[in-house]
């Protein structure tokens, strides 16, 4: 079947890569453009780069930014895989559903709806007992945690569900306990999902606009919403230079990760 | 592993300590191990994602006010003592009454429908070739299809925005090789926002169908040819019922998050391309109106909650499927 590859499926290949990939590529190429104007093409320079490095709000926010998403994305690791475990394992027990229906929820549930939810819990909570006192870096990790450790739980959700049980049984067999099972069975085999999941949950945490808008406060500015209110502006050269530099981290992750995984398998296929 | 060659006791301490392993082994397998593991995410997920949702119910059925929190409470304490439950119903019937929160919640529907349709059609010929690549191909594509996805969501839909605008290259383009005289109104249109859309979610449709059609027994489809079927019609009995699973999990995970979009539409769309994501969004930080923000979101709940129940059960019947 693979030798023959009828001509329209290259084409429907080519019109849909080249459709993903035209508008970051355009985005790069004139983040080197010297002019402000995107249509006019001004020579290659770097200065939008300089005045990105110069500018002290993107800065700080991208510092803000990261920290909440380094912050998100190990809690989310640690209750995604808690919930995964929970699903997987025990499969029996009461309000299972309830449970299996919180931890998909915010996969399918609209970020506007999240951000809302959250922000009116945080006043309520705060009038009732006095925290979180205001808003700020503690509330967006908090909801942040929340809609990330989802993604978490599927991931590990499917590597545990590929785990060879009798490989648990042996071990418990042979009298260890279910915490030492966990750490030194279970642990190192779902460790790929893990790295996988934080990154993801770093990702979507660095990515979200709406959420952290709603359950802000004063002086918590996130990477996002600096860039989105410099968005609704116009064109911004320096925007570009972020995201040809986004793209640049983003692909080196994603090639070095490809790779990696390339090379697991054909040592698995050996 | 604690089997190793038994440490030198006497055989009364090493039964006792047998029996105290026993009894936490049975301790931690049974009940308070397994309610550890359970309790933490579920208690959070209470107090984070089910309360939060309890409680914007419950301010929906208040009425603005002048306060901090700018609503009216819903237990409050009366004349001679007597807690007074106040329901407000009238944030539901403003939604109902007024068209622009109905034609703005159809609007929405409409868009998300079309958009997944149209990243149905370029979708499914992207899965379908990743899928039938050489397998040292497929996981490039594969990373190709993922790598914009894990770029910034915002600056995807911003590199439209140089494109669209009226200055923008596709009008200089088209301009430039006579194909028009003036140029066109892009952005901030309609079209804008079903491109936005169907640009953002198309990884999300192409992996599920990816997924289902790369599992696909090929020997099936020799088997039609050898009986005298003709591709196309191959494709049509045999291909697309075995990828079905695929295009209904894509076409929700486009659709749902596709309704209440509010980036799209703010940055892309134009005053007629009102969704109901954007909505919530004036309605809370223009109108600073909570109750009826949180009533718009009760109703948009309800509007995907359809959708979602039967993710739900597809989702269940699949992993029952896989555990066999």
């Amino acid at each position: 079947m693979t030798g023959r590859r009828p001509f329209w499926l290259f084409t429907a290949l080519a019109f849909g890569y080249s459709f993903l990939y035209l508008p970051i590529i355009t985005l790069i190429v004139y983040s080197f453009n010297d002019s402000r104007l995107v249509t006019v093409w001004g020579g290659f320079s770097t200065r939008w780069y300089a005045e990105l490095f110069r500018n002290e709000q993107i800065l700080s926010a991208l510092w803000l930014s990261v920290r909440i998403a380094a912050m998100t994305a190990t809690l989310a690791v640690i209750l995604g895989t808690l919930a995964a475990l929970t699903l997987v394992r025990f499969t029996h027990f009461r309000t299972r559903m309830l449970f299996a229906g919180m931890v998909a929820a915010p996969l399918v549930m609209p970020e506007v709806i999240l951000g809302l939810s959250g922000l009116l819990m945080f006043v309520t909570l705060e009038q009732a007992i006095g925290w979180p006192p205001g808003r700020g870096m503690t509330t967006i990790t908090i909801a942040h945690v929340t809609f990330t450790s989802a993604f978490v739980a599927v991931i590990v959700q499917s590597r545990l569900s590929q785990l060879d049980v009798s490989l648990e049984e042996a071990a418990m067999d042979l009298g260890a306990r279910p915490w030492k099972v966990f750490f030194v069975i279970i642990l190192p085999i779902i460790s790929p999902a893990l790295i996988a999941g934080w990154l993801l949950g770093f990702t979507l945490s660095m990515d979200d606009l709406v959420i952290a808008s709603f359950v802000s406060g004063p002086g918590a500015t996130t990477l996002p919403m600096v860039v989105y209110s410099s968005v609704r502006l116009g064109v911004s050269p320096q925007v570009n230079a972020l995201a040809t530099l986004i793209v640049v981290v983003v692909a080196t992750g994603v090639i070095i990760a490809g790779w990696l995984l390339h090379r697991q398998t054909r040592r698995r296929d050996r | 592993m604690n089997a190793g060659p038994a440490p030198p006791e006497t055989a009364g301490a090493s039964s006792l300590r047998r029996r105290f392993d026993r009894g936490v082994k049975s301790l931690t397998q049974g009940r308070l191990g397994r309610a550890a593991v359970i309790a933490l995410p579920y208690a959070w997920l209470l107090l984070f994602l089910l309360l939060p949702i309890l409680i914007v119910l419950k301010i929906s059925f208040a009425e603005i006010a002048l306060a901090s929190p700018p609503y009216t409470p819903m237990l409050q304490w009366a004349e001679e003592r007597t807690l007074a439950l106040q329901v407000h119903l009238g944030n539901y019937a403003y939604l109902w009454q007024d068209p622009l929160y109905l034609g703005a919640y159809l609007n929405s529907l409409k868009v998300a429908a079309v958009s997944t349709i149209l990243c149905l059609l370029i979708g499914y010929p992207m899965a379908y070739g990743i899928a039938r690549a050489p397998a040292g191909w497929r996981i490039v594509l594969l990373m190709l299809v993922i790598l914009p996805f894990w770029t910034s969501f915002l600056i995807r839909v911003y590199a439209w925005i140089g494109l669209l605008q009226g200055n923008g290259l596709i009008n200089h383009l088209l301009l430039s090789i006579g194909l028009i005289d003036q140029p066109l109104v892009l952005l901030h249109s309609n079209f804008a926002v079903y491109l936005g859309i169907v640009y953002s979610y198309l990884p999300f449709m192409i992996l599920p169908l990816y997924a289902t059609l790369v599992r696909m027994d090929l020997t099936l489809l020799e088997a039609a040819a050898d009986l005298g079927c003709p591709p196309w019609k191959a494709f049509l009995t045999v291909t697309l019922p075995l990828s079905m699973p695929g295009v209904i999990a894509g076409s929700l995970l486009v659709f749902i998050p596709a309704v209440g979009e509010f980036v799209i539409p703010d940055l892309l769309g134009g005053p007629d391309s009102l969704m109901i994501g954007k909505v919530l969004w004036t309605e809370f930080f223009s109108n600073r109106d909570w109750p009826v923000a949180a009533a718009v979101a009760i109703a948009m709940l309800a509007v995907i909650l359809i959708p979602l129940l039967l993710f739900q059960r597809i989702g269940e019947r699949e992993t029952t499927g896989d555990r066999r």
